[in-house]
Order: structure tokens, then C-alpha cells, then sequence
């Protein structure tokens, strides 16, 4: 026969400033198993979700990230003839030739400049961002120093808001609007025409040209005749792959940091839920004794035992998940090595995270409780009831 | 002396549980070393920064180059004694995993402004002899197993194509803080190579590297520099070496800011700990305290007998604590260069940390016995002989 779970409940909550110290304890170790792995998702999807699955980008070869390449106009126009490109509406081929350059420029929060991704783009290129959406203001006008700006950079960076004006490249430059870039790194980006682009800035080349497949299907043939083109000295990569590369990096160094100093921290919190244990199995050792002599065996007193860490460790979980949960609500912005500019991400929780925090609460719970439930379990009836 | 018999006699009474505690607390400092160590690796750019150099780059950002015709302009203004310059080249060595820095450079000039790369003689003009040579640090040189005279290929990215070179010395850094993972070789290198097959992108240098006759200068010239370059094409913006140090440092402003709140969480979960073990073995005893306050033991006696006995727990972790935390330091920092390549080129635990870890560890201890003492004060004695649990 089972010893009934409320036996358990009740001890845990006739001894609230223990049992509370240890869930607090095992909610934070949970807290922080699940931030970090928020983290590191929360930035892989937002260089991720900057792909798109019909997309194909085109860089010089060598280069793993658009700021080191640089393409001639010799070499993008042959690039604009490939036939694998989907049309338009009225008929132009969907491939975009973008300059990407770096601009120092200060943050609204403490001042500081960090650097921020400028993008001149081609009229094409808004239509082969299919997540790119204008939502305040409007576009700019050809040949003025009109920009808009991702929704991310004109909440973070002075003079990058609706209206405001930055200088960038001896010129002034007027934010005339603001666009959602569905939470991808383009949402902490400038853009702007790229013809004017290149003039203000000297860079006369595209640093990529990105393609919009009619068939993601023809992505190899189309790489394969682009790299081995003598004309062209070219990488071709599908744009999903493109971007997560520039997020290996820096999301592993996230997960390192972060695994790591969560496994040190759950052995921490397991040996608080294993003192707390024990000195619960040495405090009622007549209950255990007096369970015996009714009839309990030894396993019943097992599971008990074990049950009763495994709620503690539950109730530390739920609570960690719960305040991990509101980490959702803050953006981290930092920069990515590989672009060499500031990316904002957030953090995102998801089912995976969700089942693998709660194993781990279990888990330790686990580990915690094993030990003193077995002492509990071993006890001789006579010693117990004796008040060893 | 009773005293301390008594409480290591105390703590001794559940062994498990103040072994076990002691544990947790170690654990708990180990990662707080850790921490602190991840954030000085951070700042070491900034240490090993010179007060007399300044460092000019493009005012647009640090990815658009300057003239070098600038360099003359810089050395005309009073307060220069000495300009040098160089590019990032960012190339691959093999695979990307194996990152580390590589700067062209104009040798004699920057070995100059760097006296703590230190060279022998030999090596000195053995690397400004030959086109084609580099220097490699001390670190870099030991994890590639490279000799003066070995030879290796890089993959350009930046600059592309395929650039050799052969290793004419292998330097060491003056200072604990002085960085030993780069490669430099010569900015001529580059420039013929570009000559040939970009000519368009030749001549042109990423940063000046200037330095000053005394501090005094700093501000001055700096403000020379940049007026001198104002309305030009290509506008500098002149700092100090620690600032521009510091810059960088701003760019992950946000991880550093969730390490140092991380830590802070450490020392709270080792707080909680303690605490709970305190509250435990206080609660277990009180009708021993209330027989001590009937024999004539004071508050403060038994103030002293909680606090001490918290303390020996939190101590006896705490050195446990900085054994594991050497330990540690030293296999993170190896499995990081393997993971992630030369991402912190100096990553060891300084003394202040062992110093301050330790300290966390005698603090701790106090404030965790605050709550149980307080209660054992508080205790009425026939309350306390009334308690059978």
C-alpha cells in the first residue's frame, strides 16, 4: 500500500523556511538552465528567420559574411541572367544586388556607439523580404537621402526614429519610416537606395546579390554554374544557411558559458535539496519507524521519500519556468562577430526548452532525493522508533 | 580556544550535512570565479592598453580604411613622436574554427610603439628584412606547434586569395596582460599583392597607431588629428588606446552586464544554502540553547557559537571552492580555444578574484547565521526546554 501524498504534502509545508529555501534554490538553478537556452534560441532564430527558403544569396568567394565581400558590376551582371530567378509582377527577374557597410553610431542608452548595419538595397530586394512589412511612414523617394529604418535600431540608436536624421557618410540622412522585419536581424538594420548608398559611402561594388528561386529546388544547378562560371569568382549559399552561419559562433559561445555554469549551479542545488532531505529523514525517523511497524515496506518509504524531493524539485521548476517565461519581454542587443555589427534579439521559449528545463528540475530532484530516500528506506524499525 | 573546539565540534556533530554544505559553497564560489574571470578576460585589451598611444581610425566605423598619405599629415603634428599603421586581414587559417587575429603592419614603426612585444635582436631583423615574414605570439606559436622558419598558408576573406608566409619570430609579451595570440606581418605584403590584383584597394590603411611624447599630449593631439582630417573624404576619429579598447568592450556590453548579474545569483544561491543549513541545525538545538541560557551563557555567546560554526562551513568551502576554481578556469579556457579558437587571448584567474572569492565565502557565512542567531536570542528558555522536536 502507498503512503498517501498528502503525508508528504504536509511535512513540506509544516517546515515552510526549509522547503521554501530549497524550491527558491532549485527555481533559480531552472531559471537560469532555461534563460540561457532562450538565449542562444532566441539569437539562432533571429539570424535564422533572416533566411528565406526560396532564397539563394551570392557573395565573393571566401567570404562568410557580406561585410568582407565584394562583387564587381562586371560580375553581377552576368550573375542577373540566371534563369533559375522568379519574375515579378511585371516581369523583372527577382535578384537584388545589396551593399552592406558598418556605421558607428551611438546608442540611445548610454551613449555609447556601436556598430549598426547599413543596407542599400535594390527596388527588388523588398520583394524577395517577404516578412518585410513598412509600418510607420512610408518609403523613400529616389535620388534623396531618405532611409527607413528597422523597427529594433530606431528604439536603440539616437536619431534613427521616425523623423529624426542621422549622419552617415558626410551626408544627413531623414528616417521617413519604419519597417517590422518579423523579428530577424533585419529589424536592426538601415536601409536605403543603393545607388545613393554607394556614392556617399566611395563603395562603388555590391557586397551580395540575392536571388529569389522559382523552385527552391534549383538551388544546386544554379550553384554549380555560378561557381564554376571563369568569369565570376563566387560562393552561393541558400539564405537560411547563410545567416545561421554568422550565428554559430556567438551561439556557442552562449551555450558554453551558459551550460556550464548551469551544470556547476545544479550540482549546487541538488546539495541543498539533499541536505534538506536528510535532515528531514533524520527528524522523523520515528514516523519512518512507526510506518514500518503499521505495515509499510521498505519501498513504500522509498518512494515516499523520493516523492517528496521530486515536489519540491516540480514546484522549483514551475517557478523558474514562470520567471523565465518573462524574459520574453526583454530584448538584448550585442555584436556578432561574424557581422562585426550589433544584432537585438530576445529570448524565446519553446516547447523543447520547456520539456528539457522541467528533465532537469526532475533530474535533480532525482539525484537530490535518491540518497537520503534510501537512508530513510534502510532504517532498522527498532533504531527509528527509539528517536535515533 | 574552547570556543573554536566547540564550534568545529558542532560542525562536526552532522558531518554529512556540513561536508555537504561546505560543498555546495565551494561549488558555488567556483562558479563565481569562473564568472569574474570571463569578465577580466573581457577587459585585458583594456589593461595592456598604453597611456601614450592613440589609436585613429575612420570616424564612419572601423570597417572603412584611411589614405595612407594620412600618415605624414599625422607625423607633422607637434606632440607625434612616432605614427605607425595596419589593417585587419581576418583571414582563415585552415578552418574558421582556427581564429585568431592577423594585422599587416609597418614593422619597424610598430615594433617600435609596442616595446612589449619583445623579439631577440635576430628575430627583429630577420622580420623586417623579408617581405613575406611574420611574428606570431608566444600562445599562437604553442598551440600550432610553429618554430622560427615554419611556414603556413592563410586563406584570405577580406583579402582574398591564398597568402604564405614564413615565421621569422615568435615574441613574448613584457606584461601578464600583454596579448600573445596575433600574427603581424608586413603591410607592404598586402599592398604589392593588392597592386597586382585589385589595384583599386591599395594604399589604404585600416588604423594609425600614434604615439605621444607624454600624457599631457593625448587630448591635444588627438583633437589635432581629427581637426586636420575634418570635411576631408575621409574623416578620422582619434582616441586613446584603452578607450578604443574599451569600445569594443561596449559591443558585447550586454553579455558582460548577464555575467556580473549571473554572478550576483551565485552568491544568492549560496546564501540560500548556508542559510537552510543554519536554520536546520539551529532549530535542532534549541532546547540546547535554552540549557546554555539557563547555565548563564550569554547572547553573545551564543551569537558567537552560531556565527562561528556558519563561518567554519563557509570557509572550509570557500578554500575548496578556489582549488576547483583553478581547475576550472584552466579546463573552460582550453575547451573554449578548441570549441571557439582565440576568442579570449588571455583567460587566467587573477588574484583579486581568489582574494575576493574568499572573502564572499567569510561574508556569506555571517549572513546566513543571522536569522538562526537571531531566533536563538530571541528565545524564550522555557520555551526552548518545552520543544521536544
Amino acid at each position: 500500500m502507498k503512503i498517501p501524498i498528502v503525508y508528504n504534502l504536509r511535512n513540506l509545508i509544516s517546515r515552510k523556511l526549509t522547503t521554501g529555501l530549497t524550491v527558491l534554490g532549485i527555481g533559480l538553478v531552472v531559471f537560469v538552465f532555461t534563460a540561457v537556452l532562450m538565449l542562444a534560441e532566441g539569437f539562432r532564430k533571429t539570424l535564422v528567420s533572416t533566411g528565406d527558403e526560396s532564397n539563394a544569396i551570392i557573395v565573393r568567394k571566401g567570404s562568410n559574411a557580406e561585410l568582407t565581400s565584394g562583387i564587381p558590376r562586371s560580375q553581377t551582371n552576368i550573375i542577373k541572367t540566371q534563369p533559375e530567378a522568379a519574375l515579378s509582377e511585371d516581369g523583372r527577374p527577382l535578384i537584388a544586388g545589396e551593399l552592406v557597410v558598418v556605421n558607428n553610431l551611438p546608442r540611445r542608452s548610454d551613449g555609447q556607439p556601436s556598430n549598426v548595419v547599413v543596407r542599400g538595397v535594390s527596388k527588388e530586394s523588398l520583394l524577395l523580404r517577404t516578412r518585410m512589412k513598412l509600418t510607420k511612414g512610408r518609403m523613400w523617394r529616389p535620388g534623396t537621402s531618405e532611409i527607413i529604418a528597422g523597427r529594433s535600431v530606431a528604439e536603440k540608436f539616437e536619431g534613427c526614429g521616425l523623423g529624426e536624421s542621422v549622419a552617415m557618410g558626410m551626408r544627413k540622412w531623414t528616417v521617413v519610416g519604419i519597417f517590422d522585419a518579423g523579428g530577424s536581424s533585419f529589424d536592426s538594420e538601415i536601409w536605403g537606395d543603393v545607388e545613393q548608398f554607394m556614392d556617399a559611402f566611395r563603395r562603388p561594388v555590391f557586397s551580395s546579390m540575392t536571388v529569389r528561386m522559382k523552385d527552391a529546388s534549383q538551388f544546386d544547378a544554379m550553384k554549380t554554374r555560378l561557381e564554376s562560371d571563369p568569369r565570376l569568382t563566387v560562393d552561393t549559399f541558400r539564405e537560411v544557411k547563410f545567416y545561421e552561419n554568422q550565428s554559430q559562433n556567438l551561439g556557442a559561445f552562449i551555450k558554453i558559458l551558459g551550460l556550464t555554469v548551469t551544470f556547476i549551479f545544479s550540482f549546487g542545488a541538488m546539495i541543498g535539496a539533499i541536505i534538506t532531505m536528510y535532515s528531514a529523514v533524520a527528524n522523523r525517523s520515528n514516523e519512518i519507524g512507526t510506518l514500518r511497524a503499521l505495515g509499510f515496506r521498505r519501498r513504500n518509504i522509498l518512494f515516499s521519500f523520493l516523492l517528496e524531493c521530486l515536489l519540491i524539485s516540480l514546484a522549483g521548476g514551475i517557478i523558474g519556468i514562470f520567471l523565465a517565461f518573462f524574459l520574453q519581454f526583454i530584448d538584448v542587443s550585442t555584436t556578432n562577430w561574424a557581422t562585426f555589427s550589433e544584432v537585438i534579439f530576445g529570448f524565446k521559449l519553446t516547447p523543447p526548452i520547456t520539456i528539457a528545463s522541467f528533465v532537469f528540475a526532475i533530474v535533480m530532484g532525482f539525484a537530490g532525493g535518491l540518497p537520503p530516500a534510501f537512508r530513510a528506506a534502510r532504517m532498522q524499525v527498532v533504531n527509528a522508533l527509539r528517536g535515533a | 580556544m574552547k570556543v573554536l573546539k566547540l564550534i568545529i565540534k558542532n560542525a562536526m556533530r552532522h558531518k554529512l550535512r556540513s561536508g555537504l554544505t561546505a560543498v555546495g559553497i565551494a561549488i558555488a564560489i567556483t562558479a563565481f570565479g569562473l564568472l569574474r574571470t570571463i569578465i577580466d578576460a573581457y577587459f585585458i585589451g583594456v589593461e595592456a592598453s598604453s597611456d601614450t598611444r592613440l589609436v585613429t581610425r575612420n570616424a564612419v566605423s572601423l570597417t572603412f580604411s584611411l589614405p595612407l598619405a594620412y600618415r605624414d599629415k599625422i607625423a607633422k603634428i607637434p606632440g607625434v613622436e612616432e605614427v605607425s599603421y595596419g589593417n585587419w586581414f581576418g583571414a582563415t587559417y585552415i578552418d574558421q574554427k582556427n581564429f585568431f587575429p592577423q594585422f599587416a603592419v609597418e614593422p619597424e614603426t610598430f615594433l617600435q610603439l609596442y616595446p612589449e612585444f619583445i623579439l631577440s635582436q635576430e628575430e627583429q631583423e630577420n622580420f623586417i628584412k623579408e617581405r613575406n615574414a611574420c611574428i606570431v605570439g608566444r600562445k599562437l606559436a604553442d598551440k600550432y606547434g610553429w618554430q622560427v622558419g615554419d611556414t603556413f598558408r592563410l586563406t584570405g576573406t577580406i583579402y582574398p586569395g591564398d597568402w604564405d608566409y614564413v615565421i621569422r619570430g615568435i615574441y613574448d609579451g613584457r606584461d601578464p596582460a600583454t596579448d600573445e595570440s596575433t600574427m603581424y606581418f608586413h603591410w607592404q605584403y598586402l599592398d604589392e599583392s593588392l597592386n597586382q590584383t585589385a589595384p583599386g584597394r591599395t594604399g589604404q590603411v585600416g588604423v594609425f597607431y600614434v604615439g605621444v611624447n607624454n600624457e599631457s599630449d593625448v587630448v591635444p593631439v588627438s583633437d589635432a588629428i581629427d581637426n586636420e582630417f575634418n570635411n576631408s573624404l575621409a574623416e578620422t576619429k582619434t582616441e586613446t588606446e584603452k578607450n578604443f579598447q574599451l569600445s569594443f568592450v561596449s559591443m558585447v556590453g550586454t553579455i558582460i552586464t548577464a555575467v556580473r548579474i549571473i554572478s550576483i545569483v551565485v552568491i544568492a544561491i549560496i546564501l540560500l544554502i548556508l542559510a537552510n543549513t543554519m536554520t536546520m541545525t539551529a532549530r535542532e538545538r534549541i532546547s540546547e540553547y535554552a540549557v546554555m541560557k539557563t547555565l548563564g551563557f550569554r547572547p553573545r555567546h551564543l551569537v558567537g557559537l552560531i556565527l562561528g560554526e556558519s563561518t567554519a562551513i563557509a570557509v572550509a568551502g570557500g578554500l575548496f571552492g578556489l582549488l576547483w576554481t583553478f581547475l576550472l578556469v584552466w579546463q573552460f579556457g582550453l575547451f573554449l580555444t578548441a570549441n571557439v579558437g582565440s576568442f579570449f587571448p588571455v583567460f587566467e584567474l587573477s588574484n583579486t578574484t581568489m582574494v575576493i572569492g574568499f572573502c564572499t565565502s567569510l561574508l556569506v557565512g555571517s549572513l546566513a547565521s543571522v536569522f538562526p542567531a537571531l531566533q536563538a536570542v530571541r528565545l524564550r528558555i522555557v520555551d526552548g526546554l518545552r520543544r521536544i522536536d
